[in-house]
């Protein structure tokens, strides 16, 4: 059922095709306005990013995120390649799980932030779609000829985000409400399979969806019929993930962070912690001990001035950081920011001030999210 | 009293030497919500395409230009409780600042009514 693999030099120059995704058209029926977005058209609105955001929140929103890189990796012990690249523990992943993890660098550095998965097939993996070619490029360079990669060009990629999205999927697709936080499951609708993971974007409940391309717009349309749902622009995508306090990649994270540093030693797996064997072990696991130079926070910002990326931010006179990801709130209607300060000044409490247009605006480190998560994790076992 | 557009989406009022400046029901629409406005203070001595005031909406920070050069005599006060004015009334109670011309010439740079009408238009 999947395609060929392609081969992908990382020595060429990958060109961008620029092709419109497989909803294209059925974005612009709804209205939305488009823009350019890691090589692609894709809707940043419908009916507006404030009116989006908070239905999400209070019912279920439909995005399309096809400009995402999935992939599936096969061949013999491919789970154990991938911990050099990976510093999850991807061996004891079982069937069905779903992990977040991080392409590192030789230096440790992150190189994108991902989502991998065992299924029957083999490890399926979803990528930022800024990155995608790259990434599949490092992989292929690092990985053992015998792992192969499949680069899903043809499947799709919808999410559907809200308390109510389990009520609006469960409607076409019965048993997803079966899946709990970071399980997936390969599901019938309609005589086409999808695979579906409980996991998202925004912190709240939902879903992830992959579907054949020939299959999307039927299913976006039988989605966006249902009464729960409205379809989402990439602007709201931004705004719900910076309120979860969820990373951007190339923003938030680069390659200047390491895991410590972004705040996400989770994805470090406990073995992994003791045997190492990843890239740039020696400097994460030093950073794990003795803590990072610098530090992923989250700040409330006094007023109702947005501060956005790229706004330096000092303490007294001294440089304390930078702004990694600002804008305003929609449902704390107040503006937040994700910024990179130096440990001295990482603590919750720390009073800061953000430069913006040559004026200094009070901030204040918070911890992160700024919104609490609502994921389905499901009974305590 | 006469109002003129720019090719930036702006609209200024005139009455007397005083002119009220604002962005027009084609701009909100492109910047969507709108949730802060930096306006000019009072005395702020602007040329013809200085920065003159910043649009924040959820996704992005804008600049105003002055579409004239004057002094501004005071910033729309109410824009900083309710930005949203700017969605609802943009060419009305949405108004972002007033000035004092200095060079009233500048005017006839600009586009009337019909004239902007067509260059939207053409977008």
């Amino acid at each position: 059922m999947h395609e060929a693999p392609i081969e992908i030099d990382p020595d060429d120059e990958i060109i961008d095709t620029k092709a419109p995704l497989p909803l294209d058209a059925w974005h612009r029926a709804r209205g939305a306005r488009m823009v350019a977005f890691a090589g692609h058209a894709m809707p940043i609105h419908y009916e507006g990013i404030l009116a989006e955001h908070l239905w999400t929140r209070q019912s279920a929103g439909l995005f399309d995120v096809s400009h995402m890189g999935q992939a599936l990796f096969t061949g013999d012990s491919a789970d154990a390649a991938l911990e050099a690249l990976l510093p999850g523990d991807i061996q004891a992943l079982a069937g069905g799980r779903v992990l977040y993890s991080l392409l590192l660098s030789e230096e440790g550095g992150i190189l994108d932030d991902l989502m991998i998965t065992r299924r029957a097939d083999g490890l399926y993996m979803v990528v930022n779609g800024a990155t995608k070619y790259e990434d599949f490029g490092t992989f292929r360079e690092e990985l053992p000829d015998e792992i192969t990669i499949n680069f899903m060009e043809d499947q799709a990629l919808l999410a559907l985000q809200g308390p109510r999205a389990v009520d609006a999927l469960a409607r076409l697709v019965p048993g997803v409400e079966a899946l709990v936080f970071l399980r997936a499951a390969a599901l019938d609708w309609n005589g086409t399979e999808l695979w579906i993971s409980r996991s998202g974007y925004t912190g709240e409940d939902g879903f992830e969806i992959s579907v054949p391309e020939e299959a999307v717009e039927a299913l976006a349309d039988a989605l966006a019929a249902q009464p729960e749902v409205k379809p989402i622009g990439l602007g709201a995508r931004d705004s719900l993930r910076l309120e979860a306090g969820l990373p951007l990649y190339g923003h938030d994270l680069d390659e200047e962070s390491t895991p410590v540093s972004a705040g996400l030693s989770f994805a470090i797996g406990k073995r992994r912690r003791t045997e190492g064997g990843f890239m740039g072990a020696e400097r994460i696991l030093a950073e794990l001990k003795d803590g990072a130079p610098t530090c992923r926070v989250g700040l409330r910002v006094e007023g109702r001035q947005p501060v956005r990326e790229g706004a330096a931010l000092f303490h007294a006179s001294q440089p304390a950081g930078i702004v990694t990801s600002g804008g305003f709130a929609p449902s704390l209607e107040a503006p937040i920011a994700m910024a990179n300060v130096g440990a001295a000044f990482s603590a919750p409490g720390t009073a800061l001030q953000a430069e913006v247009r040559g004026k200094r605006v009070p901030v204040t480190v918070v911890s992160l999210p700024f919104v609490p998560h609502r994921y389905h994790r499901g009974a305590p076992a | 009293m006469t109002r003129y557009f720019t090719e930036d989406h702006e609209w200024i009022d005139m009455d007397g030497e005083v002119g009220t400046v604002g962005i027009t029901d084609y701009a909100q629409t492109q910047l969507g919500d709108i949730v802060f406005v930096d306006v000019p203070e009072e005395g702020k001595q602007l040329s013809k395409g200085d920065d003159a005031a910043v649009v924040e909406s959820v996704k992005a920070a804008s600049d105003i230009y002055a579409p004239v050069s004057g002094v501004v005599l005071e910033g729309n006060p109410d824009l900083a409780e309710e930005p949203a004015l700017v969605n609802s009334s943009p060419e009305e109670d949405g108004w972002f600042f007033r000035l004092t011309l200095t060079d009233a010439e500048e005017l006839e740079e600009l586009m009337d009514e019909s004239a902007y009408e067509a260059f939207v238009a053409k977008l």
